[in-house]
Formats: C-alpha cells, sequence, structure tokens
C-alpha cells in the first residue's frame, strides 16, 4: 500500500489544511505500491524508497524508553541503517480494523518491551526476509545467495547490491514466511546498545508533542472540575456569572462533572472557578483518615481471611520457635501527579467521525472508552496518541479523561474541544496508591532460622475498583498481596491472609504496584535479621535457594556497594532485595540523619537482571527515575481524606523532590538471559525498605509508616 | 491591547490584563512549548526567560510583561538548536519531557550568569520539578556545558 508521508506529518499536514476532511484512512493493499511512496512491508514496518524506515509502535511512550527499544528490536531484526529509522505509533483505529494486527496496546506492568519482543523481533526478520526474497526473485537468483545487512541486499556470487527502498514494493506483495528465526542477543548490533532516543530531540525543542499540545482550527478549550467527594454527582449549578464571562462559550453539565468551554484554557478554568455547583455527596463525605484507618484495622482484625499463599503450618512454626517478633506497618493513599495534567482533545466531525487526542497508556482502550461514550462503532472513531507527560500508572486502566473529553465534544458537535484538568483537580481526583496496613509475625529458631511467617494485608483492591465486573478470584487482589504471596525466601511455614477493604477513595496502579508490600516485607525481613543477630545481607542469602537470581542481584550490589566496608562518619547504610515485574533488583541506601531529624539519602546502588537488556542507557535511567519517584514518598509525600475529600490540593503541599536532594544512584545491570525483565518499575521496589533499613542503622529507629516527616528521627548515632 | 515582545518579535494581544503570560503564549502566540504545571508558581514547566531572568510565566500577568524581552524555548536560538538543547540531547537528559522546555530555559538563565556554576548555585537555580527523575543528568548536562567538555559547546547554529 501507497502511502504518502507518516501519520504524525499527516496530522501536521491536515491541521495546516485547516480541517480534518484532509484526514482519510488508508488500508494496506498487498503489492500496490507505486514510484517515489512508501510502502508497508507489514503492519509495523514502512520503507521509503530513500531507504527510510518507519517502524510502528504498538506501546506508549511516557519516558520510559519503549518507543526506542521497540524500535531497536524491529530494527535488529530488519537489519536496516538506524540513522534512517524514524518511529510512529499505530492508529488504535486501524488496529481495530485490521483485528488486533499490533497485539497489546497496553502500556503498563513494566511489559511493553517483554511482551512484544517476540512478535516485533519476528516482524522485523519477517519483513528482512521478504525484502532478500524481492531482491532474488529481481535478480532471478536462489534467496540462499542473497544476504541483507544495513539496508542493503548483496548477491554474495556477484556483489550486486540492492537497497531496501529498492525492493520494498516489490517485497510487499510477497507472502510472508511461514517461520522465521531471530538473532541470538550475543549477536546484537542495534538491540542491545545505549543509542539515543527518537523521541527526545523533539521534546528538546519544545514541539507540539503532549496531548496538551493539540492545536486544530477553531478549537476551544475546557476544564472541568468533579464532586470534590469521591462517588458524588453534580445536584443543581448556577452557571450564569460564568458564562457572562469573557470569552466563555458553553457550560457542559454531566452527571458527574462540570465543564466550562472557552476560547482559552485559562478563561475556561477562571469562569469554572465561578460556577456554583452544589453536589450530592452520596453519603460519602463523612469519610476521613481516621474512618480509612478503622476500616484497614478492622481488615487486619478478620479472623475468616481467604488465603493469598499457605505453605506448612505457621502454628507448628511459631510453636518451635525460640523468638517470635511480630510487627504492624502502614503507608498513605498516594498521587501519580504526572507532571501533564489528565488531558483529551476530542472532535465530534460534522460527518459523525470521531477524533481525539490523548496522552494515553491505552490507545486501544481510550478508543472503546471514546466510542462508548459518543456511542459510535470502534470503527468510526480514531485515538491519536501522544506522548505522555507522565503516566506512571495514570493513564491505562482509567479512561475517565476521555469519556469527560467526548462528552464535551459532544456538547459541542463540529467543534474540537480539548480538555484539560487543573493541577488541583488532578491531585483530588486520581486513582490513588491504595493505603494499606499489614500485620507480620515470624517464628526464628535458636539458630536464627525464619521457621514461619504469617502476614495479615488489609489493602483495598485496585482490580475490583478499576474493572468493578471482573471477578477478583476467590477474594484475592493479586496487586494487594504481591511479595508476601510470592516471596523467595525459602521459609517451610508461611501464611498470607487478605482483607479486602475498599473505602470510597478510588485506586489505581501507581508505579509498580503493590510496592508497598516490598516496603513492609524488606524492613521486616531487618528486623528479623536483628532479631537473630545476623547481618542483614548474610540473613537473606541464607533463605534465597541457590540459582535464585535474587541472590545473584544481592551480591553484586553488596559488592558494588561495598557492604560491609566503613563509611564516612554520620553515613549508614540499609539494604533490600525484591523481584517483580520480570525483574531481580537488589539495592543499598547510604544515608544520614542530622541532628535535628533530618534524614538525608546520599547514594543508591542497585543491581538489576532483567535477562536481556535492550538500551542499558535507557534502562539506567528508569532506575535513576524509580529512586527520585520513589524518595518524594518515602519523605513526605502523602494523600490524606478529610470530609469525604483529598486534602492536598497542589505541588506545594504533594511536594516533589528537586534537583538539591537527588542522591547519587549507581545502577548495575547485570543481565543473565533466558529472560526477558521490564525496566519501569523494578527499580522502585527496593527503595523504600533499603532507605528505612538505613534509617534505622542510623538512629536506632524502626520506621514501621510512612512519610519519614512523621517521625522522630533525631538521635541518630555518629558512625555507621 | 499588549505590546509583547516574544523571541525578538513584537506581537499585539488583546486580552485580559491579568492574564498570566503563559496562557498568551500557548494561546494566541500559538507558543506550546511552555507548559503548565501548578499554575501556583512551583513546578517551573512554564519557565521563560523576561529580560534574562528565569520567571514563572503562569504567575506572571501578561500586563507585567510588556516592554520586556521574552524568551521561550523556541526562541532560544535562531535555527532551534542551542547548545544547550545539544548538551540536553548528547547527555539523554529527558524522559517524558514535559518539564524539560522549563529545565532548559532555567538552565539557561544559570549558564547566562554563572557560566561555571558550582553544585550549589545549580541546586539555588534549578529549582523546576521533574516527575520522572532526571535531575543527575541535569546535572551533567549543566557541568559538561560549564566544562565545555559537552560535545556541541561553542559551535554556533
Amino acid at each position: 500500500m501507497a502511502i504518502a508521508f507518516s501519520r504524525r506529518e499527516f496530522l501536521k499536514v491536515s491541521t495546516a489544511l485547516g480541517g480534518g476532511l484532509a484526514l482519510e484512512f488508508w488500508f494496506p493493499a498487498n503489492g500496490a505500491a507505486g514510484v517515489g511512496v512508501a510502502t508497508e512491508v507489514n503492519a509495523w514496518i514502512v520503507i521509503h524508497p530513500d531507504d527510510r524506515v518507519v517502524i510502528r509502535i504498538a506501546r506508549s511512550e511516557m519516558g520510559q524508553g519503549t518507543y526506542t527499544a521497540l524500535a531497536q528490536l524491529v530494527a535488529e531484526e530488519l537489519d536496516c541503517d538506524w540513522a534512517k529509522v524514524s518511529a510512529e505509533f499505530a492508529s488504535p483505529n486501524e488496529h481495530v480494523r485490521r483485528k488486533r494486527i499490533w497485539g497489546s496496546m497496553s502500556t503498563g506492568g513494566s511489559m511493553g518491551v517483554r511482551s512484544s519482543q517476540d512478535y516485533v523481533r519476528k516482524a522485523g526478520a519477517s519483513a528482512r526476509a521478504m525484502l532478500v526474497a524481492a531482491a532474488a526473485a529481481q535478480w532471478k537468483v536462489p534467496e540462499a545467495d542473497c544476504m541483507a545487512a544495513s539496508g542493503i541486499i548483496t548477491h554474495q556470487p556477484t556483489g550486486r547490491k540492492l537497497r531496501y527502498g529498492d525492493v520494498a514494493g516489490a517485497a510487499a506483495g510477497l507472502a510472508p514466511p511461514k517461520e522465521v528465526s531471530l538473532r541470538d542477543p550475543a549477536d546484537w548490533k542495534i538491540a542491545g546498545k545505549p543509542l539515543h532516543r527518537l523521541d527526545i530531540p523533539d521534546k528538546v525543542l519544545g514541539r507540539p508533542v503532549f496531548g496538551v499540545d493539540v492545536a486544530l482550527p477553531g478549537m476551544l478549550h475546557a476544564s472541568i472540575a468533579q464532586c470534590p467527594v469521591f462517588g458524588g454527582k453534580v445536584a443543581s449549578v448556577d452557571a450564569r456569572a460564568a458564562l457572562a464571562m469573557r470569552g466563555v462559550k458553553k457550560l457542559v453539565r454531566e452527571e458527574d462533572f462540570v465543564a466550562v468551554v472557552a476560547d482559552n484554557w485559562w478563561r475556561a478554568n477562571e469562569a469554572l472557578k465561578k460556577v456554583k455547583v452544589e453536589w450530592d455527596e452520596v453519603g460519602n463525605g463523612q469519610a476521613d483518615n481516621r474512618s480509612i484507618t478503622a476500616m484497614l484495622r478492622e481488615g487486619l482484625a478478620d479472623v475468616k481471611l481467604p488465603q493469598a499463599r499457605k505453605l506448612g503450618d505457621v502454628q507448628a512454626g511459631f510453636a518451635a520457635a525460640a523468638k517470635v517478633v511480630e510487627a504492624q506497618y502502614q503507608a498513605p493513599y498516594l498521587s501519580h501527579a504526572t507532571p501533564e495534567p489528565q488531558t483529551c482533545t476530542a472532535w465530534l466531525r460534522p460527518d459523525g467521525f470521531l477524533e481525539v487526542w490523548t496522552s494515553t497508556q491505552n490507545g486501544e482502550a481510550s478508543l472503546a472508552a471514546a466510542a462508548e461514550t459518543a456511542g459510535l462503532p470502534l470503527e468510526r472513531v480514531e485515538v491519536h496518541k501522544m506522548m505522555l507527560g507522565g503516566g506512571f500508572g495514570r493513564r491505562g486502566a482509567t479512561q475517565d479523561f476521555v469519556r469527560q473529553g467526548v462528552s464535551i465534544a459532544k456538547a459541542m458537535p463540529g467543534v474540537p474541544v480539548k480538555m484539560m484538568w487543573s493541577r488541583e483537580e488532578d491531585i483530588q481526583h486520581d486513582f490513588y496508591r491504595p493505603a494499606s496496613m499489614v500485620r507480620m509475625k515470624a517464628g526464628i529458631d535458636a539458630l536464627g532460622r525464619v521457621l514461619a511467617m504469617h502476614t495479615t494485608i488489609a489493602c483495598p483492591s485496585i482490580t475490583r475498583v478499576l474493572m468493578p465486573t471482573a471477578a477478583v478470584k476467590d477474594g484475592i487482589d493479586t496487586s494487594a498481596v504481591r511479595f508476601f504471596s510470592d516471596m523467595p525466601y525459602a521459609v517451610a511455614n508461611q501464611q498470607v491472609d487478605y482483607a479486602m477493604r475498599n473505602g470510597h477513595v478510588p485506586v489505581g496502579n501507581w508505579r509498580a504496584p503493590g510496592q508497598q508490600n516490598a516496603f513492609y516485607r524488606e524492613c521486616f525481613i531487618d528486623e528479623l535479621a536483628e532479631a537473630a543477630g545476623k547481618d542483614p545481607v548474610e540473613f537473606r542469602l541464607a533463605m534465597l535457594k541457590e540459582g535464585d537470581k535474587n541472590r545473584l542481584v544481592l551480591e553484586a550490589v553488596a559488592k558494588a556497594a561495598g557492604w560491609g566496608t566503613s563509611l564516612p562518619a554520620g553515613l549508614h547504610r540499609g539494604v533490600a532485595v525484591v523481584d517483580g515485574f520480570g525483574s531481580y533488583a537488589a539495592m543499598v541506601a547510604e544515608v544520614s540523619v542530622s541532628a535535628a531529624g533530618e534524614p538525608k539519602v546520599h547514594r543508591i546502588v542497585v543491581a538489576i537482571d532483567s535477562g536481556y537488556v535492550v538500551n542499558p542507557d535507557t534502562c539506567r535511567a528508569q532506575a535513576e527515575s524509580n529512586v527520585v519517584f520513589g524518595l518524594g514518598s518515602i519523605l513526605y509525600q502523602e494523600i490524606n481524606v478529610k470530609d469525604g475529600r483529598v486534602v492536598e490540593s497542589n505541588f506545594h503541599d504533594f511536594p516533589l523532590p528537586r534537583i538539591a536532594e537527588m542522591p547519587v544512584v549507581e545502577t548495575v545491570l547485570v543481565p543473565t538471559g533466558g529472560f526477558w525483565g521490564g525496566h519501569g518499575e523494578p527499580g522502585i521496589l527496593p527503595l523504600t525498605p533499603a532507605v528505612c533499613n538505613a534509617i534505622y542503622a542510623a538512629t536506632g529507629k524502626r520506621v514501621r509508616s510512612l512519610p519519614l516527616k512523621h517521625h522522630d528521627l533525631r538521635g541518630a548515632k555518629a558512625s555507621g | 491591547m499588549f505590546k509583547l515582545t516574544v523571541n525578538g518579535r513584537t506581537h499585539s494581544v488583546d486580552v485580559e490584563p491579568g492574564m498570566p503570560l503563559l496562557w498568551v503564549l500557548r494561546g494566541p502566540l500559538d507558543l506550546p512549548g511552555t507548559k503548565y504545571g501548578c499554575g501556583i508558581a512551583v513546578c517551573g514547566s512554564c519557565t521563560v526567560l523576561v529580560d534574562g531572568e528565569a520567571v514563572r510565566s503562569c504567575a506572571l500577568p501578561v500586563s507585567s510583561a510588556v516592554g520586556k524581552q521574552i524568551i521561550t524555548i523556541e526562541g532560544l536560538s535562531a535555527k532551534g538548536r542551542h547548545r544547550i538543547q545539544k548538551a540536553w540531547i548528547e547527555y539523554e537528559v529527558p524522559q517524558c519531557g514535559y518539564c524539560q522546555t522549563g529545565m532548559i530555559m532555567s538552565a539557561t538563565a544559570l549558564l547566562a550568569k554563572h557560566p561555571k556554576p558550582t553544585d550549589a548555585d545549580i541546586d539555588r537555580s534549578m529549582t523546576n520539578l521533574c516527575r520522572c527523575g532526571t535531575y543527575a543528568r541535569v546535572k551533567k548536562a549543566i557541568r559538561a556545558l560549564a566544562e565545555g567538555s559537552a560535545s556541541h559547546v561553542g559551535k554556533k547554529t
């Protein structure tokens, strides 16, 4: 099929032409390539006559680097010239029409590379085989005599050469090979290398790549207000004052929000402040921190809980123990605080087709939400995936912003409207990292071995909130119990009980869902090591089986961090090891606590085994990212609830760490091969416990709740 | 009607005096590189240069910007590739990139004032918030620019 320009160019052109009527959809028709136009060799690969290669990316890009890493994997197998590679997002509309040809568009769980590496590499290898076959046919020689490398096919006996751009049209008309073999990662030339990310130049030049940057002719802007109390509905609205304000075009009232549409977002937002809304709080206006804590406490006290894990007999283990240690931990709700607030531009075109531009972690889910809200078949909707100004789990499973954007567009037929939330709306209407409470009890024998461990977890279910109709199997939500239900330590008697206590605060996937359990577990393990009189690293190693990759990363990090060696006065170490999201991560944190009780994290050493590494520089960037993202939640971030609503509202009371707080991060990549692990989330898992264990080393005070700002940490020891 | 000088060009805009400069840039002037992040001058995503100073444009009423030289990310260099932007690419600074245009404008102001900033200078001046955690690379890029070790330093474009 012939196409004239890439999707992004298409958008620009159609905008320049003054409207979306120029936006038509194209469909592949094998072998129909003309002269001077680009050819789709297969769904993933478009090749221009001048050898430029455009690789389609189905997953989203939110800074994690998947956009480039997936292109590297395709280009590796295609064996093209990387300097001529660019990428574009696959169209969700085409995806539906072409029977989900691009696999999953979901971007979460550190899955982007690891769950699509197999089929994207095969797409690259298949296209290469088709290009070779096309060249062989043109030369009328056996394919086996032809070799492709760096975008050039060579007939080896004669040395004749053809470029990919020469034969792409013919290749597209061939049947793809039934089977292809993939390269041994040891032989990679493009994958596995720290190549520059494809999306960075546009971002540093300030080009309009984000959802909030969409500009369409005649476009209006909207700001929205939802009920401050979760679950609340609009009871009555008085918008007279707002509607009289300059630039204001319309008030949109829906069941659970109101929006002001104006010719400028600031005007819309100023007018919104003047809209008088009475809300029906649907009985949720009484909930607060106290009621939520009481709900979780009641969960821990429940004696009839489903079990997420049962090995042996914990009671027998406790009976045989020389020492029993028990502790209760908790953590608060947290906001994602994506730098780019939630946004959606929607345009119900005069021809009845709906176009949506949004920053989404799942283009297909956005398409479904848009179509459902508009009452249109999927085929009559397109979602233009924009770069995300941060995601961290906020923009995937929930598509609240798309539903709202499309609802507003429905009220303004024919007019494109860009909705953006204010920061206040964003902090107060998130799907929060669940607040939870955990009680752990362990029995240790006279030799310091853990005989039994019983964990009771009270935590809201993310699955139940995000997918109310989905069955939560046997009352267990995996993300609420993970890191206990799959704990790698060899403890013969284990029991994990789960109390699902949901409350009215919406919860969601916040970077590495379940990560609070890693904090609880790895700090408690340190408590047990102390009770056993053992070194925290040795204590853990003794419970990890030979060959367990948790051992490998723990040993690697201990070595890299100089575990056991002396530190400058005032610095103290803590350690933790956690596997999750396909990878293994171990960390040593070095912290100090001032005389005034102020903690500072100076250095983080992290070792990660993800099996393979597609772009080592991006993986290091993700390790650094996980440290900063987690650091704010350790030091001061929390979401408090009062009168049914969130207390915090912006970055002044939900602060993010600044550059002065950034510790040195040393990342040790130890890929052992044979499996594909993620990088977007594993690095955050050992962070909180490593830091809190170091705080204990510094102060002798166990941190069993977060954030640290509520703890009196004065009285630090001089040296570790 | 307010007369603004943005990236060397004069524009007349008919807006309310209280409209923050950010919304004039992103609105009538069609310069979306400057971002909204918080609206309360905390995060710095909206940072622009006003007479050479790094200023949070979300809290600067347009009426106060009249008669001043305003530079946005789009106007950093005539051909769009300033040495700081090149260093940002070389050191792979951005992740999601949303805060980075503001970060680059802050770095521009810092390096203009302190061509060889100390770590304390960097910590004091670079108060922009980055949720992705690019701080280590921001520091690395600024240090490289200060030391002249970024490969693009000094090359005019």
